[in-house]
């Protein structure tokens, strides 16, 4: 089969490539049907990520988050139609210490290695997780970027003290909101904080225990575990703001992805005894976590339904196109793209 | 129901010396029509692709869905017909012969030498077929149009803009089909060649789907090569 794969061949712009597939593999054939859009695919997209990496990893089909059906499965193992979440780690070795997600051979989609634009993809089976039944495809779409919270949740629970009466997120933004979430649909007893510095994105947090501005927290405020959702300049200026609050012996996750080196008071790091746990992508495991999660708690995924800020029809090149740009000047919420083409 | 109907009624006259009709030649290492019916696999909205082929080359076809393992339940092999339509009315009659039919049931019929369609394609056929009766894929037509009636003169340039260029699949509501075909002449039978020209010519309105510019149909060893670059170039990574 000739399988069309939508590739960026340079910045804004975007190329059918034909690729030679054979529907007779180990593989599983799955039509994609609804992708979002991340962060990382827009700096692919719009060439921020500098030309080095432009020229290594270009021409590349972009989006890591997607949901799709299955179309063919040649061993039969799973059932044609069946609704799923395609996994964009894809490793090549297993290891009983390292996450799939921290190989350095492992592959990931839109990193190098060609994202969900296409016409078909082939996965392995441990590369899919079933949906469940009747969830909002459009939310399901953007179960990647929860699989990072969940990821880095599941981190903190192997290495944090028990002691977790109060999370502080800082970062207002998509993830933030995310981990907000899930922190305190997974710790109901716990009291969970959200530092951001948006109004408007502040008041979407409709579920956490207190929302602040990071230029109104005052003096005496403290927190068992802190997770930095903030990202680029704002990874420096979050972090210094969790170690002045956070407890002794807590936890810092950091999520937020930078380009430069961020500054970090190590004296007091070290003075508190504080944990600073990186953590990045996910694996398997993580979707199957999500998904189980989503099931206890459907009321989460309603929640993530107030996230989608626009949903495209794209049935060609041009539409997809539109939906990266108007995803370029929404600072708030995530593009889905139903893909038709 | 929905079905598919694979068009490989072709012996490869136009190809010139190649000794096998052109649905087999490889592309990549494969033969075309393995490309094309792989793609048709894919959408489980088919209860059946039925492959059309001549009669001499029924077991060839059966060989080579056995060799790629694509020999699956949902599809068969029949003889099609004299021409185009005929065959196309071969599978017809094969679907009713062996299927309960229904007023709805809609054929999407497809050359084998197009093995470059995408998914969606292939939904809006079913969709607009279901919708409306008929469907043709199209592109808009990329060179001016000229008419000549007499092969040495313009006898006429139509509007570019009004001007498209038919490619396949083109889908039918099986019952309209059947009934308009069975209306025509034995002489506008040998004339009427293309089975939307059926239904246009007795006043049913036809459904445009876009096509795309690369689902080529591969009748010359020129196509062949433009076949082989286009995924030969995409082989990069």
């Amino acid at each position: 089969m000739i399988n069309q794969v939508y590739r960026l061949v340079s910045p804004r712009q975007f190329e059918i490539t034909y690729k030679d597939k054979s529907i007779i593999s180990n593989k599983v054939v799955i039509r994609p049907t609804n992708l979002s859009i991340c962060a990382a695919d827009q700096r692919y997209y719009t060439g921020t990520r500098g030309k080095e990496a432009m020229k290594k990893k270009l021409p590349m089909a972009l989006i890591h988050e997607g949901v799709g059906e299955v179309v063919f499965d040649p061993t039969g193992k799973v059932k044609i139609g069946t609704k799923v979440v395609m996994v964009p780690n894809t490793p090549s070795e297993t290891n009983p210490y390292i996450a799939e997600n921290y190989l350095r051979t492992s592959k990931f989609r839109s990193s190098g290695y060609d994202g969900f634009m296409q016409d078909y993809v082939f996965l392995d089976h441990d590369r899919i997780v079933e949906l469940p039944d009747g969830i909002d495809m459009n939310v399901a779409a953007f179960t990647e970027l929860v699989t990072i919270a969940v990821h880095a949740i599941s981190r903190f629970e192997k290495k944090a003290h028990p002691q977790r009466e109060t999370f502080g997120v800082w970062g207002d933004g998509n993830l933030g909101f995310i981990t907000c979430l899930l922190l305190k649909k997974l710790y109901p007893n716990s009291k969970v904080i959200i530092f951001g510095k948006t109004d408007y994105k502040l008041n979407h947090f409709s579920f956490v225990d207190e929302a602040l501005k990071i230029d109104e927290i005052p003096e005496q405020l403290t927190v068992d575990h802190a997770v930095e959702c903030a990202g680029g300049k704002g990874s420096q200026y979050a972090i210094e703001q969790i170690i002045d609050h956070i407890n002794p012996e807590g936890i810092i996750c950091l999520l937020g992805v930078s380009e430069y080196p961020v500054e970090v008071n190590t004296r007091m790091v070290l003075e508190k005894g504080l944990t600073l746990l990186g953590s990045s992508r996910s694996g398997a495991t993580d979707f199957q976590r999500t998904i189980n999660i989503y099931k206890e708690h459907p009321e989460i995924v309603e929640y993530l339904g107030t996230l989608i800020g626009h949903v495209f029809d794209v049935t060609k090149i041009n539409d997809a196109t539109t939906a990266f740009e108007s995803d370029l000047s929404d600072s708030w919420g995530k593009t889905v793209m139903r893909w038709m083409i | 129901m929905i079905y598919a109907g694979i068009l490989a009624g072709g012996k490869g006259t136009r190809m010139g010396n190649v000794p096998m009709p052109k649905q087999f030649l490889l592309l990549n290492d494969k033969p075309i029509i393995v490309h094309t019916i792989e793609k048709f696999i894919l959408n489980d909205r088919f209860e059946k692709i039925i492959i059309a082929t001549p009669k001499e080359w029924i077991n060839h076809t059966l060989d080579i869905l056995k060799k790629y393992k694509i020999d699956l339940p949902n599809v068969e092999v029949i003889v099609g017909g004299s021409d185009r339509n005929g065959t196309i009315m071969k599978i017809v009659d094969f679907i009713e012969s062996n299927n309960e039919s229904n007023t709805n049931d809609v054929l999407v019929t497809h050359d084998a030498v197009r093995p470059f369609l995408t998914h969606r394609i292939i939904q809006q056929n079913i969709d607009e077929a279901i919708e409306y009766g008929s469907v043709d894929t199209v592109i808009e037509a990329i060179d001016t149009i000229v008419e000549s009636e007499d092969n040495e003169f313009i006898s006429s340039i139509p509007r570019r803009d009004h001007m498209y260029q038919g490619q396949t699949p083109q889908s039918f509501n099986i019952n309209k089909l059947k009934q308009l075909y069975g209306e025509l002449t034995d002489h506008e039978k040998t004339i009427l060649t293309d089975a939307c020209k059926i239904f246009s010519i007795k006043g049913e309105k036809v459904k445009l789907v876009q096509g795309e510019i690369f689902n080529i149909k591969i009748t010359t060893p020129y196509d062949l090569n433009v076949a082989n670059a286009i995924i030969k170039g995409s082989l990069d990574k």
